[in-house]
């Protein structure tokens, strides 16, 4: 596996917990912890994107993301069906 | 609305495509307790919840089906690309092929187009809870039946997520029921619909 594609799936990895996170708060929305952990996933998750992008340039997830490239990358990046994992 | 991540919740990376597998996986993309009608369910569910916490959970899990149905469709796409025409006969394709072609249609694997009878919304929060407990367990053992008949680990892995990702909702909608019996009369939950009657339980 290549770093780039470590680096993608530790991202995803950490969508996947805040997601997990947010649906424990919905029947949960006192609990401390619980809001602890997901600011420091959301923390952790910004990060995870800066360090990918310093290396291998913009992460399009979504259409904001293709803001300030100079074209619309949006509809050039892989579609996710037709994507070999780690080839965005 | 709705904002479109470019990116599949848990990654499928199908390299032996095999359309006998595709007709069996679409039924979680348009079958009775497929992926589709469990997202439908849940968001169309919404409107008549007293309280914010099912709110919540019912667009966050309605949310995070039409995810699922998109790694269901990616999974049948997979399966279905650079067919022959004698693949197609072989694995008994033809006969969904000759309507659609390699498109993703929602059917069930009996053939049986996805119909609005899946979706369910009694505008009652303990009829609505209940029936979405028992749609979580009946796509749970759906995916059960998958993995009993396929055998292909790039398959497998992905519905093996999927499956785990229903008994997590079950959890997630029986502390939903919880806490709406928490305030209602516990002698009697049944004494009015707080989805309807005003004041009901306070």
């Amino acid at each position: 596996m290549t770093d780039k594609c470590k680096m993608l799936r530790m991202i995803h990895a950490l969508d996947f917990s805040i997601k997990e996170m947010e649906l424990y708060l919905d029947v949960h929305p006192t609990n401390r912890k619980a809001l602890n952990l997901i600011n420091d996933l959301r923390r952790k998750r910004e990060m995870a994107v800066m360090t990918y992008e310093k290396m291998y340039g913009k992460y399009i997830v979504t259409t904001h993301d293709s803001v300030g490239t100079d074209n619309w990358e949006w509809i050039n990046s892989p579609w996710p069906w037709e994507t070999k994992e780690c080839e965005m | 609305m709705w904002q479109y991540e470019k990116k599949l919740q848990y990654p499928v990376n199908i390299k032996n495509p095999n359309p006998k597998y595709a007709q069996i996986i679409i039924s979680q993309y348009g079958g009775p307790d497929g992926e589709l009608g469990a997202s439908m369910r849940y968001l169309t569910q919404r409107y008549s919840m007293p309280y914010n916490e099912v709110k919540g959970i019912l667009t966050d899990i309605g949310t995070e089906e039409l995810a699922h149905l998109e790694m269901v469709c990616a999974m049948v796409y997979q399966l279905t690309k650079n067919l022959t025409e004698k693949q197609i006969i072989e694995s008994g394709f033809d006969k969904y092929f000759v309507d659609h072609t390699t498109g993703v249609y929602p059917i069930a694997a009996s053939a049986l187009p996805w119909r609005a009878e899946y979706i369910q919304a009694k505008g009652d929060i303990l009829a609505d809870l209940h029936e979405d407990l028992a749609a979580e367990q009946k796509a749970r053992v759906t995916y059960d039946n998958l993995l009993r008949l396929i055998d292909d680990p790039d398959v497998r892995d992905p519905l093996k997520f999927l499956r785990q990702r229903e008994i997590v909702h079950y959890q997630r909608f029986g502390e939903a029921l919880r806490l709406t019996a928490d305030k209602l009369d516990s002698k009697n939950f049944y004494a009015c619909n707080p989805s309807f009657d005003k004041n009901c339980g306070k």
